[in-house]
């Protein structure tokens, strides 16, 4: 069992009392193998009970704790204090509202995730009483990397688009509509459409790849949102080309 | 003080409160819902559920098995006819979330797959990899987002229920945002505020596990019913308490002690099975409990495995190999090589016993309803109770599915039995009071006490005295331990009075619920001077039918100690007997 001495330098806002954010520097004695969020929750054990931030699970699955670490969007509970060296920058996530301290605003993202429809509409009704629908592991496959989501928001904050054009749908709300849209027992496709295919809609997206670079569960957001606009392309010529198929 | 009116106030958006929300919405498009969590529904605990879902699909199966296996698993203190109604509708609850989109893993036909679990003498545990619970969570939330009328009060804590002539009417929440206080009038309330699991140290529950829905009803008048009985988990990580789930057992793997024995066949689940041909019911598909007893036992023995976090087991999947890890076990492979820096493709994983599910609850009927008119409960804060004195891996993913529903179905029931409105003088009189409560605690100064400290102490003593094994003098100073507390946290004094997304103000409040549930889990311990299931006694270490096939109820007794008493175990079909699980050979 070792020790370390790891240098905090968190972003302090509170908008009762601040005028700007600022930052304060903590120094905190922390396990070699713990993670930033280790660290933290030691300042707020034993150093500074007025610190606010948002954690649960501790095993990267439930979302809360994303936050902008050395200036990269992140989960505190998977970065681990072994791979920094130096002063630890925390800072809430980029691209959003700070409500307070390391706590963002998250409505911007909450509203456009209903706005795509992320839920089954199914193209043909079933019944209970019928069973399951039959879905072989192919066609699960088509979908499945894209149900990992689980709405961190990282990708948000790495997105150059998002961070310039805030009506950008962005990559979850993308990819989850993009879910639905590849599973087999789905035919909502075009009631989706009017929102993804919109101009802040995928158009917005540069294809920098960023969104997939930082998610923590490899969702891809870039590669759903490049099938989307080919799809969408796909859609426009057989729409003005080929107007008869529509029919 | 805003009032909010609404017909159904659901407290808790996870699995079993979206579940209530949709079949509400469902069931009546003009009902008002109003859903309540101190949480994004999403970072929700449902989350972190591993293996999957128990329900009987394939042939080979039948509702008796289910039955049977649910009923020995909790060591005959289920109640039966609860049992029976969970069984046969669990099969049409998984089907329903099919349906809604959840990505089940599949069969090469493209029917659902489905895995074996500990104590299940079949496979019946739907699965989506290793993540079911956060499939099933995110399958839920997404799909309520089709309901206009549910409405969602995101990261709003509750801290009281308001009450009018004996009967349920609404609640109190602070939002956290502001900080200001909510008062929320409805005509029916479900908690579904989930388990409690951080009073404990070491736990796979996440920060936000803190009994709120429990210790809410609870002083309400509410009792918690057979609270004793608190599951550990066999494999956690020794590092952080993370879950390995059972399926890594289900799909193979083994546990063997320091001297690579696999050791459960020392304690009645063997004879030793072949490796990588797990047996239903037999050595690594135990129940929990007594896996985890065992792995005490060998710790006494000095067979276990010493590391840096403290003694260990080793949980060997490598005969799986890696095609199987990765396509069943993703995110056991991910979570060992962040958190313990081993891969189980290569070496075996220590892993020990870990706080992971409260088998007790808030006190429910088979409607999912409380002996409060207008209350309902559902999910891990209730206690139904199918689980017994142990529950089996994979049966709390349904329970949260049938009951939530179920809790949503008996809450219409109530709407429609034509009770008159409550009166407006008492919820204001109440959500005054609730008001005046949160300002004195804001305000206190001069009690020296705080937070960190009393809830270290807190889990301090439950870990002590309230683990694997107990015995009548370590309960008791817990008991007297957590009165102390609780007279304690009075003294509580904030370093944060302000208003917006205050956590220290937060987690004074979760601490009153972890104190509240913590002294009714060492009462009810206490009382019970029998061994069954989670709750093993040394002083008394065998089941005692004739005085203890009963159901514990503690009742809150505001600054003193809970009452315990007792309410009879529902028998249909199976009469208490022996929980064999030496594959048939004991």
């Amino acid at each position: 069992m070792t020790g370390r001495r790891v240098e905090l330098e968190v972003l302090r806002y509170h908008p009762e009392t601040d005028a700007a954010p600022r930052f304060q520097r903590y120094s905190v004695d922390c396990r070699e193998e713990w993670v930033v969020l280790d660290a933290l929750n030691h300042v707020k054990e034993t150093l500074d009970p007025t610190l606010s931030y948002r954690w649960s699970c501790h095993m990267a699955v439930c979302g809360s704790c994303g936050m902008m670490i050395n200036g990269e969007p992140r989960l505190a509970c998977k970065s681990f204090l072994r791979d920094y060296q130096g002063v630890i920058r925390v800072e809430p996530l980029a691209h959003f509202p700070i409500e307070r301290d390391l706590v963002t605003v998250i409505d911007d993202f909450m509203a456009k995730l209903k706005r795509v429809k992320p839920y089954l509409i199914p193209a043909q009704a079933r019944a209970l009483e019928q069973g399951e629908y039959r879905q072989t592991p192919a066609e699960l496959k088509r979908y499945k990397q894209f149900t990992l989501c689980m709405n961190c928001m990282l990708c948000y904050a790495a997105c150059p688009e998002y961070g310039l054009i805030p009506k950008f749908i962005g990559p979850a709300a993308i990819s989850l509509a993009h879910r639905y849209n590849q599973d087999s027992r789905d035919g909502g496709r075009a009631a989706r459409q009017e929102e993804i295919a919109a101009a802040e809609g995928v158009w917005e997206c540069s294809f920098t790849g960023a969104c997939s670079e930082v998610c923590p569960e490899h969702v891809d957001p870039a590669a759903a949102l490049q099938q989307v606009k080919i799809k969408s392309t796909v859609d426009w010529y057989l729409a003005h080309l080929m107007p008869w198929l529509k029919k | 003080m805003e009032t909010v009116h609404t017909d159904v106030a659901i407290l808790g958006a996870g699995g079993a409160g979206l579940r209530a929300a949709i079949a509400l919405a469902e069931a009546d498009p003009k009902l008002r819902i109003a859903l309540i969590s101190k949480v994004y529904p999403m970072r929700s605990h449902t989350c972190a559920a591993e293996g999957g879902a128990a329900g009987v699909i394939k042939p080979d199966d039948s509702l008796e098995h289910h039955f049977h296996d649910t009923v020995a698993g909790g060591d005959w203190l289920s109640d039966q006819d609860v049992v029976e109604y969970f069984i046969r509708e669990a099969p049409r609850e998984l089907v329903q979330l099919e349906h809604w989109g959840c990505p089940w893993n599949r069969e090469p036909d493209g029917s659902v797959a489905v895995r074996s679990f500990g104590g299940m003498q079949k496979q019946r545990t739907w699965f989506a990899a290793d993540k079911s619970g956060f499939h099933i969570l995110h399958t839920l939330f997404q799909t309520s987002l089709k309901h206009p009328s549910i409405e969602r009060f995101d990261e709003f804590y509750a801290t009281e229920l308001l009450l009018d002539e004996g009967r349920c009417a609404g609640l109190v929440a602070i939002e956290m945002r502001s900080g200001r206080l909510v008062r929320f009038d409805a005509r029916a309330v479900i908690v579904a505020g989930g388990g409690a699991g951080r009073m404990f140290p070491f736990t796979t529950n996440g920060a936000v596990k803190t009994g709120d829905g429990m210790a809410l009803a609870y002083r309400a008048g509410v009792p918690l019913k057979d609270m004793e009985f608190v599951q550990y988990h066999p494999t956690g990580l020794p590092s952080t308490g993370t879950l390995l789930t059972e399926a890594c057992r289900g799909e193979g793997g083994v546990l063997l002690n320091k001297n690579g024995r696999r050791f459960l066949q020392d304690y009645g689940m063997g004879p030793e099975t072949p490796l990588g041909k797990p047996v239903f019911k037999t050595m690594e598909l135990g129940p929990r409990d007594r896996i985890s007893q065992a792995f005490w036992h060998e710790q006494k023995k000095g067979n276990a495995v010493p590391t840096q976090w403290g003694d260990a087991m080793l949980l060997d999947m490598r005969h799986l190999g890696e095609k199987k890890i990765d396509e069943r076990l993703p995110l056991v492979r991910d979570m060992s090589i962040s958190y313990m820096s081993v891969d189980p493709v290569t070496d075996p994983v220590p892993v020990r016993p870990v706080v992971h599910y409260m088998m007790g609850g808030i006190h429910t009927d088979i409607r999912a309803a409380t002996p409060l008119p207008g209350l309902y409960a559902a999910g891990e804060c209730a206690c139904g109770s199918i689980n017994g004195a142990n529950r089996l891996g994979s049966n709390s993913l349904t329970e949260l599915l049938v009951f939530g529903r179920r809790a949503a179905l008996s809450a219409i029931e109530h709407l429609q039995s034509g009770a008159p409105p409550a009166s407006d003088a008492a919820l204001a009189g109440g959500a005054a009071a609730a008001q005046a409560r949160i300002r004195e605690l804001m305000q206190r100064s001069g009690g020296g006490e705080t937070v960190a400290g009393l809830r270290k102490e807190m889990m301090q003593a439950m870990e002590q005295h309230a683990g694997i094994y107990r015995n009548g003098e370590g309960l008791a100073e817990a008991c007297g331990k957590l009165a102390d507390l609780r007279r304690r946290y009075a003294r509580i004094e904030l370093h944060d009075r302000t208003n917006v997304y205050n956590t220290d103000l937060l987690q004074a409040l979760e601490l009153g619920s972890m104190l509240d549930c913590a002294e009714a889990v060492v009462a009810s311990a206490l009382e019970r001077r029998e061994s069954r299931g989670a709750h093993q006694r040394l002083d008394f270490a065998a089941r005692d039918d004739a005085k203890f096939l009963k159901h514990s109820l503690a009742w809150y007794g505001g600054a003193g100690a809970p009452r315990i008493d007792y309410a009879p175990v529902s028998i249909t079909s199976s009469q208490p007997g022996v929980r064999d699980y030496s594959g048939g050979r004991a």
